[in-house]
């Protein structure tokens, strides 16, 4: 597992742009309990940045740090080049959205997305412009005169949006916003995020529990698990080539499907008893033991193509989510998985066989690296 | 467990409704049999809530009936009905241990000690909860008390029906998946007749055969989750399911073929007739959608997004936005294109409605 | 960079309470420390008298009668308050415009002050102008406050019911009205009767407010000074004569500062030790 203690900062130093949002060396702890371990990240500068990890993964812990809501343990916080550690919220300049609605409830619409320009000197005719065109970005126009309990949880959320694009922050920080809407709400909104802070000269830091969501907001992302940063880098390619298989099951909903493999010359064998030919880069590994990480996508229930590798197990669990179909089955001591497009009624407790393609195998070492 | 009936239902808030908007549920006829899954889906104020209310007997509808094995039951309350209720935020009885809570219902009831204990076992059981049941409810994390609560409905062998109003809302996102899929295998297991309101898709498909669709306190749908997906009834049952949601594009109708900007598109089967100034569309989702050489509807592809297992592709064709889903090995053109949809997964429809060959 | 000074200005708002706290609790509480281990006759002459006044008040059968009599009168208010609070928080309307009739009906014996009440309840209570003590005399009742112990202890007590029933009552409502409809809407699902609905969700959402209203009334009732002392003054003889009232007749009236003294601290550690006592009992099986 890729613990970043000592501060060198893969991936990330081999970018060409500015890094003005960072941590260095940053340590949590909380009486005994280390909610951070040492941590060193330079974000993406007025770039789109996601934290990819389970609840508990530390992911809140590094928003309140950069908010300056809470001081690390050791350690520094820099934005713009300046150490911020020992400055207060209110001196950062940053923008904080929760998972809960937050509005100012006596205010109306209009009211709380004015509210961080009250204190900012801005005559009235230039705070009435800007609200009102984050509040035509965020589609409020017609409610800007009503009160947050008038409105649905996507518009209370979008208020809240508002109020951090008014603002013009260095820093926007967004905690699992989406987490508590309807999901067709979601979708609409994870759509538009990314475009609304293109181009506004803010960092966005958005923690998140999903990995599709990660994938779809794009920029860059760091996956964490349990109080490190597994892997930090632009989206697409980290979820394609995750340094090790920590990386690559954090990054993977539902969770990526393992096995123990065989290489011997260029055949490999898993565990169970199916082979096939090594190709790619694993062709020129050394033989022996590794562990092979299979997205549930790469396992179908229907052979559509030539060359795939047959499986069979008991169906355990089905799931349908409208326009795709998802069945666990047992493989061997595992559960596996096999998401595809359409829905299939599998049922549960019969054989079914499932066609997976080993090309699209990643292999891992003994130590967990990625191999191949 | 028996039939349930809803016979020209209808309810408002309001006590003399004037137009359409005023009523949270319009006109509702269903009959769903013994020993069924069935979910109520839709988006929030679609009078989900309200439908659910009517057959637990906390509301009583303005209009219509009720009818549980044929017994009307409009009229009686909650607690003549026999029903049992799994609700959004978890109830357990706190100072009670896991073991009280489930035998809870039956002691109420004047069950003998031994009957209870035999039946509490066997629900505990079922539910993995049987290693906890002297401990007390209070401190339980949130999906072992939603547990207890359904434990409480299934310990009852007379129950008429078992209700899930939004249960999964507080289980944490990894637990969620388990806790779904325990539901299905529950609902096999005792065969009573369930019902499962939820506003998440995947909750709704995973657990139902039969999914009823709402919207604006209307069904919009009746299915299962394959004709939800294959063939959508109704624009917004094609919007609602799936993500991304059925592409909707305005179109004209002559001599029985769909056109969009003046382009024949080839569809599933004939159109009627439609009537005069009613709005015609096509429907196609993004699964039936892909890139053509050339022929198909000239198109504008504005943004990809790499969704890992899938690419998004968003494109434009005047207003009109349509979406198509390419593998991750598939190349995607850039600035001008062309799409074609598959025949038998496009449709059309009037005022959003599917429109059948006439 | 001058950032540093400015998580630690803070501080600075915390100097008044500080300041407050060491004039309000600490030396005050130091000087009765002070007081109780010395002997004086006056003119800031003291001499040290180690635990001699502990003893004697320890020993003392005057002291000891009026804790009883103290005891006596907490629990007893107790008993009747905080049963009666939470039956009338049960009777009072959920939504509708009586509600704030009924709250506002409610704290009006709550913003009487404790003197007044003291005196007004002497009047009332009068056998032959007060309107209560007209009523149970005229039912053929013998009642006399002011000569017969057992009627100045009925009536001491029912003062302080009328006077503080409606405390527990608002925070017993306000207990009853946080619980979720959805708790009411299992039970009846549940079969559960009325009975059963109180004893299994109303009381144990009501613990927590029921825990502070008994901490509250019992601190209160067992520091009682006021309201007796205007209405029987310690009488008749010495039947109503609380633990707070001998203090200041011996503190005051005999000008005995270290007896006084002592029983003050002794009063203290006692007011403190049932507190403990019934803060551990209630919330001993929260935690787990």
């Amino acid at each position: 597992m890729a613990n970043w203690a000592g501060g060198s900062i893969p991936h990330a130093r081999n970018l060409a742009i500015e890094m003005s949002v960072e941590l260095k060396n940053v340590v949590k702890r909380v009486g005994a309990e280390t909610h951070i371990y040492q941590t060193s990240l330079a974000f993406a500068d007025k770039g789109f940045n996601v934290l990819l990890g389970a609840t508990g993964a530390g992911k809140t812990t590094l928003i309140k740090l950069l908010a300056g809501l809470e001081k690390p343990t050791s350690g520094q916080v820099w934005i713009k080049g300046r150490d911020v550690t020992r400055v207060n919220t209110q001196r950062r300049n940053i923008s904080l959205v929760h998972q809960f609605f937050v509005n100012y409830p006596t205010m109306s619409v209009f009211e709380n997305i004015a509210s961080p320009l009250r204190v900012s000197g801005l005559s009235r005719a230039e705070c009435d412009r800007r609200v009102r065109e984050a509040a035509d970005l965020l589609k409020l126009g017609p409610m800007l005169k009503r009160r947050p309990s008038e409105l649905s949880g996507g518009q209370q959320q979008r208020t809240a949006l508002a109020r951090a694009i008014v603002k013009e922050s260095d820093l926007v920080l967004l905690d699992e916003p989406l987490a508590n809407l309807d999901y067709k709400l979601r979708e609409e909104l994870r759509d538009e995020l990314p475009r609304l802070f293109a181009g506004r000269g803010a960092t966005v830091i958005y923690a998140t529990s999903e990995p599709t969501e990660a994938l779809l907001l794009g920029g860059m992302t760091a996956t964490m698990r349990e109080g490190r940063v597994v892997q930090f880098g632009p989206t697409a390619e980290i979820y394609r080539t995750p340094s090790d298989l920590t990386a690559a099951e954090v990054f993977s909903d539902p969770p990526i499907n393992t096995a123990q493999v065989t290489k011997a010359g260029d055949r490999i064998t898993l565990n169970g008893g199916v082979s096939w030919s090594a190709s790619g880069a694993i062709a020129t590994a050394a033989d022996g033991d590794y562990t092979i990480g299979v997205r549930p996508h790469f396992v179908r229930p229907k052979a559509a193509t030539d060359g795939l590798v047959r499986l069979s197990g008991k169906v355990l669990i089905t799931e349908l989510s409208g326009s795709e179909s998802v069945a666990h089955f047992a493989l061997g001591d595992r559960a596996w998985v096999s998401q595809s497009h359409g829905v299939y009624q599998f049922r549960v407790g019969e054989t079914h066989e499932f066609y997976m393609d080993a090309g699209k195998c990643l292999y891992f070492g003994s130590d967990g690296a990625l191999v191949a | 467990m028996s039939r349930i009936g809803l016979s020209k239902l209808s309810h408002s808030y309001i006590d003399t409704p004037t137009d359409a908007a005023d009523w949270a549920l319009k006109e509702i006829d269903i009959e769903w049999s013994d020993g069924g899954a069935y979910a109520l889906l839709g988006p929030s104020g679609c009078g989900k809530s309200t439908l659910l209310n009517i057959i637990s007997g906390l509301v009583v509808p303005s209009n219509g009936r009720v009818l549980f094995d044929g017994r009307d039951v409009t009229e009686l309350p909650p607690e003549q009905r026999n029903i049992a209720q799994v609700f959004q935020f978890p109830v357990t009885y706190d100072t009670m241990s896991v073991y009280a809570n489930l035998a809870f219902p039956l002691r109420n009831r004047g069950v003998s000690e031994a009957k209870i204990d035999a039946r509490v076992r066997e629900i505990a059981e079922m539910l993995e909860l049987t290693d906890m049941l002297e401990r007390r409810a209070a401190g339980l994390t949130a999906d072992a008390k939603q547990k207890i609560s359904m434990g409480r409905g299934l310990v009852r062998q007379d129950v008429n029906v078992m209700m899930f109003d939004e249960p999964l809302t507080v289980i944490d996102p990894q637990l969620k998946w388990t806790l779904r899929s325990k539901l299905k295998e529950l609902h096999q297991r005792v065969g009573v007749t369930m019902i499962y309101v939820t506003h998440d898709q995947t909750e709704a498909l995973t657990f139902a055969d039969q999914v009823v669709v709402m919207q604006d306190g209307e069904i919009v749908q009746i299915g299962t989750p394959v004709d939800l997906f294959e063939r959508p009834t109704h624009t917004f049952v094609g919007h609602f399911i799936g993500s991304p949601g059925m592409n909707v594009l305005p179109c004209e109708v002559r001599e029985g073929a769909a056109y969009f900007h003046g382009r024949h598109v080839p569809i599933d089967a004939g159109v009627g007739r439609p009537g005069e100034g009613a709005r015609l569309e096509i429907g196609v989702r993004p699964e039936f959608t892909r890139f053509a050489d050339d022929g198909g509807v000239p198109v504008t592809v504005v943004r990809v997004s790499d969704a890992g297992r899938h690419r998004v592709v968003e494109t434009r064709a005047g207003d009109t936005r349509i979406n198509l889903l390419t593998s991750e090995s598939e190349a995607v053109p850039e600035g001008e294109a062309h799409l074609e949809f598959d025949p038998a997964h496009t449709r059309v429809y009037v005022d959003g409605w599917i429109s059948e060959a006439a | 960079m001058a950032t540093k000074s400015d998580n630690n200005r803070a501080w600075l708002f915390v100097i008044p309470v500080i300041v407050l706290v060491a004039f309000n609790a600490v030396v005050p509480l130091m000087t009765v420390v002070n007081y109780s281990v010395q002997e004086t006759f006056g003119d800031n002459v003291f001499f040290w008298h180690g635990l001699g006044w502990f003893e004697d008040v320890l020993r003392s059968e005057r002291a000891h009668a009026a804790l009883a009599r103290q005891l006596m009168f907490t629990f007893t208010i107790l008993i009747i308050e905080i049963p009666l609070g939470v039956v009338i928080a049960l009777t009072m309307p959920r939504k509708g415009v009586w509600v704030s009739v009924c709250l506002v009906l409610m704290a009006l014996p709550l913003l009487i002050p404790w003197n007044v009440v003291g005196a007004m309840w002497n009047i009332f209570a009068l056998p032959d102008i007060g309107l209560l003590g007209r009523l149970i005399n005229s039912m053929g009742i013998d009642y006399n406050f002011t000569q017969q112990p057992l009627a100045a202890w009925f009536t001491m007590i029912l003062m302080d019911v009328w006077h503080w029933t409606s405390l527990v009552a608002l925070l017993a409502y306000a207990g009853l009205i946080s619980i979720p409809d959805a708790y009411y809407q299992a039970a009846k699902i549940d079969g559960a009767k009325g009975w059963a609905v109180f004893r299994y969700i109303q009381l144990p959402k009501m613990k927590r407010v029921l825990t502070i209203a008994v901490l509250l009334r019992f601190m209160d009732s067992f520091m009682i000074y006021t309201e007796p002392s205007v209405l029987t003054g310690g009488g008749p003889g010495n039947s109503t004569t609380l633990l707070s009232i001998d203090l200041v007749k011996i503190a005051l009236g005999q000008f005995d500062l270290g007896p006084a003294a002592a029983m003050s601290l002794i009063y203290f550690l006692i007011t403190l030790l049932f507190s403990w006592i019934f803060y551990t009992v209630m919330t001993k099986d929260e935690g787990q």
